[in-house]
C-alpha cells in the first residue's frame, strides 16, 4: 500500500478520479486499492487456489496415529471436511473401531461421524469459498479478492479452534462409570503426547497444507495486482 | 593268605568286567548320528529370528489326531492347527452348529494326505484337501482364512479311503480308492471265502467346481479286490490319467502280512480319467449307492495295471510327467516306468493277462529302470535341478538320485524309520528345491523324555549342496503322514471377517442390536461379543427351552478373538473378528450357568462374562407352559 502512496504522478487516463496535483489521503488511496482491477496473473493463481481448496474437499486435514506396543505399525484416524475414516495400514482392519473399543475402557465418547457438527458445515464453507474465489476471478476487483481472502482466514481460524475444543471435549466428558478412571487430557492437536500405553501423534495431513497453501496463493494474488499497478503507475 | 590273593583275582576280574561293560555299553547307547555338517552354518540356515518370517508354509496331515499341521520352513516352527475331522475346543470347531453339521456325528479321522490345489500343475495357494482314511471322507480347507469348509462322505462305496487326496493339474478332480475291499454296495453281507470274487475295491475321481471348490464325486471305477494304496495324478504330458499302487493282488485274506506278501509282483492301477469322464458323459455306467460307477468291461482303456515290485507303496510322477516312480517297499528298488512305453504297451497290446477284465501290461514294456536306491523304499519327492529324493522306511535314511541316469549319488540316515518324505513344491511340474523334510515314525527318544508315548520326528535335510545336510529335529502330534510346503507368496490370507463379507443372516454389527425373542420355547439370541462383554449378559431360560445364540464377534481389528463358554453343558465356541457363529441347546438342567470368554481379550477379559438362568420345570407357570411345547428335535446333554 505504501507503494501506492509513493507514486509521483498518475497519469488521467488511468485513473481519473484522483486528482494529477494533490497527493491523495490514505482513506482514498486504500480506495483505490480495492477497486484496482485483478491482473491476468492474479487470476490464474486465484483459478488454482479455487481448484486447491475444491481438491482439498475430498483430502484428510488431520491424521492422527496411536502406537503402542500392540499395535507397532500404529492406529490411524484420518479426520476429513466430511468423515472420519479409520485407517487400515494392512488388511481390513478398521481402526476407528478398534479406537473407539480402546477408548470405551476409560469412558471416552465414540468418535462417530454423526456427532461432528463441522462434518456439515465444512464442505458446505468450503464450497462457498471456492465459489467466491471464482466470483474475484470473474468480477477481477481487489475488494473481492480480499473478500475471500478474509474469509479464508476466518474459516481456517475458526475450524482449528473448533477441532481443539472437540479434541477437549472428548477427553474432558469421559463417562464417570468407566472402568478405568483417568485424568480428563486433550490429545495433542499439534505434536505428541503419551496417552496411558499409547504414544498418540497428531499432525495436519495433506488437506490442511492444501488450505494453507490456497490462503498464501490469494495473498499471492492480492500483492502480485498491487505490485503490478504500481509498476504501471510508475 | 591264599584266600586274600584269591579275593584279589576275584576283585580285579569282576573290575574288568565292569569296565568292558560300561564301555561297551557307552559304545552301544552312542546314537548313529547323521551329518549335520557344521553346527552354525545348520543353525543360520534355520533360524528365522523373532518378527521375520518363513518362506516356505509346512502342511502336515496330523494322521489319527484327524487334524493338519502348520509349520513355517525353514524354523520348523508349529505356528497352527487346523481342525479337520476331530472337534477342537481350541478354535470351537465342532461345537458350533455349523461345524457340528459338517462332522456328521464323527468325532475322529484319518488325514494321511494334504493336497494342496493346482493351476497348470503348480500350487494355486487357493485350498488345502485331505483325506479321511478311517471313515471315507474327504475336506476341502480354504487357505483364505485356514478353516475347514466342506467335508464330502462318508462316500458310497470306497472303503479306506487311504489313496487320497492327490489333485490334478488344474484341480479337476481329487482322487479317492478303496485300501480295504469289501462287498458292495456297502451294507452288503459276503462271506470272507469269497473275498476273492464278492469283495471290490473302487477308485474315484472327486470333481471340485473351479469357482467354489465345492466337492462331488465324478466317477467311480469297480475294480478288483486288491488293496490300494496311494496315489498321484499325471502331469504335462501324463495329464488325464492317474495312478494308483496297490497291493495284495494275492486277494489273501488273514493274516495279509503273510498272505498279501507272496507275489513277486503287484501292480499299479493306471486309470485314464479322461475317458472315466467320458464314459459317465456317454451313460456308460452302472448306478451303485448312488453313484456313477463304470466297470472296466464295459469301458475298454479306462483302467490298465502296470506289475511294479512287491507290495508297492507311493507312486510319484516326475515333474515333466515323463515317468511314474513306483516303490517297492519290500525291495530295495524304486522301478521307474516310462509313461510314453506304458501307452506304446496300450497300443502293442503287450499284455500278460488281465484281472477281472483288466489288462495286464507287460512290466519290461513299460520299465524304464529299476533304481537301487535301498531297503523299504516308500515314496519320492523331487526338486529343482532333475534329483528326486527317495524314503527308505527299513533302511531310516533318504537317498538321493538322479533322473535320467538312474544313479544313486547320495543317502542321509535319518532318526528313525522315515515315511513319508516332502519337498517345496515337490510334486509339482515346479518343484522349488532346496529342503527336503524327513517326516519319520518313530523317533526314539532323540526329544526330551515324555514317556512312553512318544512324539513323532520330522527332520529338515538340506539338499542346495551336492552332499544332504541334516539340518533340524522338530517333533509332531501324531501322527504326519504327507505334507506339503508352499512358497509363502502364493498365499493371502485374511486377518479379519470385514462386516461387508459377513453375510450370516444372524449377524449384528452394533451392542444396540443385541436382542433375545422367545417363539414359544425356542429363543433366539442375537448376541455381540467385543472387549470386555456380551450383550445381552444374562439369558432367562425355563427348563426344556430350545435355544439359538447368534454370536457375533464385532471387533474389527486383528487377533481380537473371544471365546464363549457355558459351563457344564460341554460348550465352547470361538469367534473370529467379524465372525458369527451359531451356538443350540436344549436348557435341559435347571439352574444357573455361567457363561464366560475362554479366548482371553483384554485386561478385562475375567469380566467378560454372563449368566443362563433355568427356570425348573416344577417352577412358574411360564415354565410348565414352555414344558407342554418341549421340541425333540435337537439333542442335547442328556440329564
Amino acid at each position: 500500500m505504501s507503494s501506492i502512496s509513493t507514486t509521483g504522478s498518475v497519469p488521467t487516463t488511468r485513473a481519473p478520479a484522483l486528482s494529477p496535483v494533490s497527493r491523495p489521503g490514505w482513506l482514498e488511496r486504500t480506495n483505490l486499492l480495492f477497486q484496482l482491477p485483478l491482473t491476468m496473473r492474479t487470476r490464474v493463481v486465484v483459478v488454482i487456489a479455487a481448484v486447491l481448496l475444491a481438491i482439498a474437499v475430498l483430502l484428510p486435514l488431520w491424521h492422527m496415529t496411536l502406537y503402542s506396543n500392540q499395535y507397532t505399525d500404529g492406529l490411524n484416524l484420518y479426520i476429513y471436511t466430511h468423515k472420519l475414516v479409520g485407517g487400515a495400514v494392512q488388511g481390513d482392519r478398521d481402526d476407528l473401531k478398534e479406537i473407539n473399543t480402546l477408548n470405551h475402557y476409560i469412558g471416552m465418547h465414540p468418535l462417530q461421524s454423526e456427532d461432528f457438527h463441522e462434518f456439515k458445515w465444512m464442505p458446505l464453507a468450503l464450497g462457498i469459498l471456492v465459489l467466491l474465489a471464482l466470483r474475484a476471478v470473474v468480477l477481477g476487483r481487489m475488494s473481492n479478492l480480499v473478500d475471500v481472502t478474509v474469509a479464508m482466514g476466518w474459516f481456517g481460524m475458526f475450524s482449528l479452534w473448533s477441532f481443539y475444543s472437540k479434541l477437549y471435549a472428548y477427553g474432558h466428558n469421559l463417562d464417570p462409570d468407566a472402568p478405568v478412571k483417568v485424568a480428563p487430557f486433550t490429545p495433542p492437536m499439534l505434536g505428541s503426547k503419551q496417552l496411558a500405553n499409547f504414544t498418540v501423534f497428531n499432525y495436519p495431513a495433506l488437506g490442511s497444507y492444501f488450505i494453507l497453501l490456497v490462503l498464501l496463493l490469494l495473498l499471492a494474488g492480492i500483492v502480485l495486482t498491487a505490485r503490478q499497478r504500481q509498476w504501471e503507475l510508475q | 593268605m591264599k584266600k586274600t590273593s584269591w579275593t584279589w583275582v576275584v576283585s580285579g576280574l569282576a573290575l574288568a568286567v565292569l569296565v568292558v561293560a560300561s564301555a561297551s555299553s557307552s559304545c552301544a547307547k552312542k546314537p548313529k548320528l547323521a551329518r549335520t555338517g557344521d553346527v552354525t552354518q545348520s543353525a543360520i540356515a534355520t533360524y528365522v529370528a523373532p518378527g521375520d518370517l518363513d518362506q516356505y508354509y509346512l502342511f502336515y496331515s496330523g494322521g489319527h489326531s484327524g487334524n493338519v499341521y502348520v509349520a513355517g520352513v525353514p524354523s520348523m516352527r508349529h505356528i497352527a492347527t487346523i481342525p479337520v475331522f476331530t472337534p477342537y475346543p481350541g478354535t470351537g470347531y465342532g461345537f458350533d452348529k455349523e461345524s457340528k453339521e459338517m462332522l456328521g456325528g464323527f468325532t475322529w479321522g484319518d488325514t494321511h494326505h494334504p493336497a494342496l490345489s493346482e493351476t497348470n500343475g503348480d500350487y494355486d495357494g487357493r485350498w488345502l484337501f485331505i483325506n479321511d482314511n478311517a471313515n471315507n471322507r474327504v475336506a476341502r480347507i480354504d487357505l483364505r482364512d485356514f478353516k475347514t469348509k466342506e467335508i464330502l462322505g462318508p462316500i458310497a462305496n470306497v472303503s479306506g479311503n487311504h489313496g487320497s487326496t492327490f489333485v490334478t493339474p488344474n484341480t479337476e478332480y481329487i482322487l479317492a480308492g478303496s485300501r480295504f475291499s469289501i462287498p458292495l454296495p456297502k451294507g452288503t453281507y459276503a462271506p470272507i471265502e469269497q473275498y476273492g470274487t464278492q469283495y471290490k475295491g473302487v477308485v474315484s475321481g472327486i470333481s471340485v467346481d473351479p469357482k467354489t471348490g465345492h466337492m462331488t464325486v465324478g466317477w467311480q471305477i469297480v475294480m478288483p479286490p486288491f488293496n490300494y494304496d496311494l496315489g498321484d495324478a499325471g502331469k504335462g504330458r501324463s495329464n488325464g490319467w492317474a495312478f494308483w499302487t496297490s497291493y495284495n493282488t494275492e486277494r489273501a485274506t488273514g493274516k495279509l502280512e503273510v498272505t498279501a506278501s507272496q507275489k513277486d509282483r503287484d501292480y499299479i492301477a493306471a486309470v485314464n480319467w479322461k475317458v472315466a469322464e467320458q464314459a459317465i458323459k456317454d451313460g456308460k455306467y452302472k448306478t451303485m449307492g448312488g453313484m456313477k460307477v463304470i466297470d472296466p468291461r464295459d469301458v475298454p482303456g479306462v483302467v490298465y495295471l502296470v506289475p511294479c515290485a512287491k507290495s508297492p507303496h507311493g507312486v510319484d510322477v516326475t515333474p515333466d510327467g515323463k515317468y511314474f516312480i513306483g516303490s517297492g517297499k519290500l525291495q530295495a528298488i524304486v522301478t521307474a516306468f516310462s509313461f510314453d512305453k506304458m501307452l506304446k504297451a496300450i497300443q502293442d497290446k503287450a499284455f500278460t493277462g488281465n484281472e477281472d477284465g483288466i489288462p495286464v501290461l507287460n512290466y519290461d514294456a513299460v520299465k524304464e529302470a529299476e533304481v537301487n536306491v535301498g531297503l523299504g523304499p516308500l515314496h519320492t519327492q523331487f526338486d529343482d535341478k532333475g534329483f528326486a529324493y527317495t524314503s527308505l522306511f527299513v533302511e531310516s535314511a533318504v537317498a538321493k538320485w538322479k533322473l535320467g541316469t538312474w544313479e544313486v549319488l547320495d543317502k542321509v540316515p535319518v532318526s528313525y524309520n522315515v515315511g513319508h518324505l516332502t519337498a517345496p513344491h515337490g510334486d509339482t511340474v515346479n518343484p522349488r528345491g532346496g529342503w527336503v523334510i524327513s517326516l519319520n515314525k518313530l523317533s526314539h527318544g532323540r526329544h526330551i523324555s515324555v514317556g512312553p508315548s512318544q512324539p513323532e520326528s520330522s527332520q529338515l535335510i538340506d539338499v542346495a549342496g551336492d552332499k544332504m545336510k541334516l539340518v533340524y529335529d522338530a517333533f509332531t502330534e501324531p501322527e504326519p503322514h504327507y505334507a506339503q510346503i508352499i512358497d509363502t507368496k502364493l498365499l493371502k490370507p485374511i486377518e479379519i471377517y470385514t462386516a461387508n463379507e459377513n453375510k450370516h443372516p444372524g449377524a449384528i454389527w452394533d451392542v444396540k442390536d443385541a436382542k433375545v425373542e422367545r417363539q414359544g420355547n425356542h429363543v433366539i439370541v442375537h448376541m455381540s461379543a467385543v472387549r470386555s462383554n456380551f450383550e445381552p449378559n444374562k439369558l432367562e431360560l425355563n427348563q426344556g427351552d430350545l435355544v439359538t445364540i447368534y454370536l457375533t464377534n464385532i471387533e474389527q481389528t486383528t487377533d481380537e478373538l473371544h471365546g464363549f463358554s457355558l459351563n457344564e453343558y460341554n460348550i465352547n465356541v470361538v469367534i473370529d473378528p467379524g465372525e458369527t457363529k451359531v451356538i443350540e441347546f436344549v436348557a435341559n438342567k435347571s439352574g444357573v450357568f455361567p457363561f464366560y470368554c475362554t479366548n482371553f481379550c483384554s485386561a478385562l477379559h475375567q469380566e467378560m462374562q454372563g449368566y443362563v438362568l433355568v427356570k425348573g420345570r416344577g417352577g412358574v407357570a411360564a415354565a410348565s407352559k414352555g414344558k407342554a411345547k418341549t421340541p425333540v428335535a435337537v439333542a442335547g446333554l442328556g440329564q
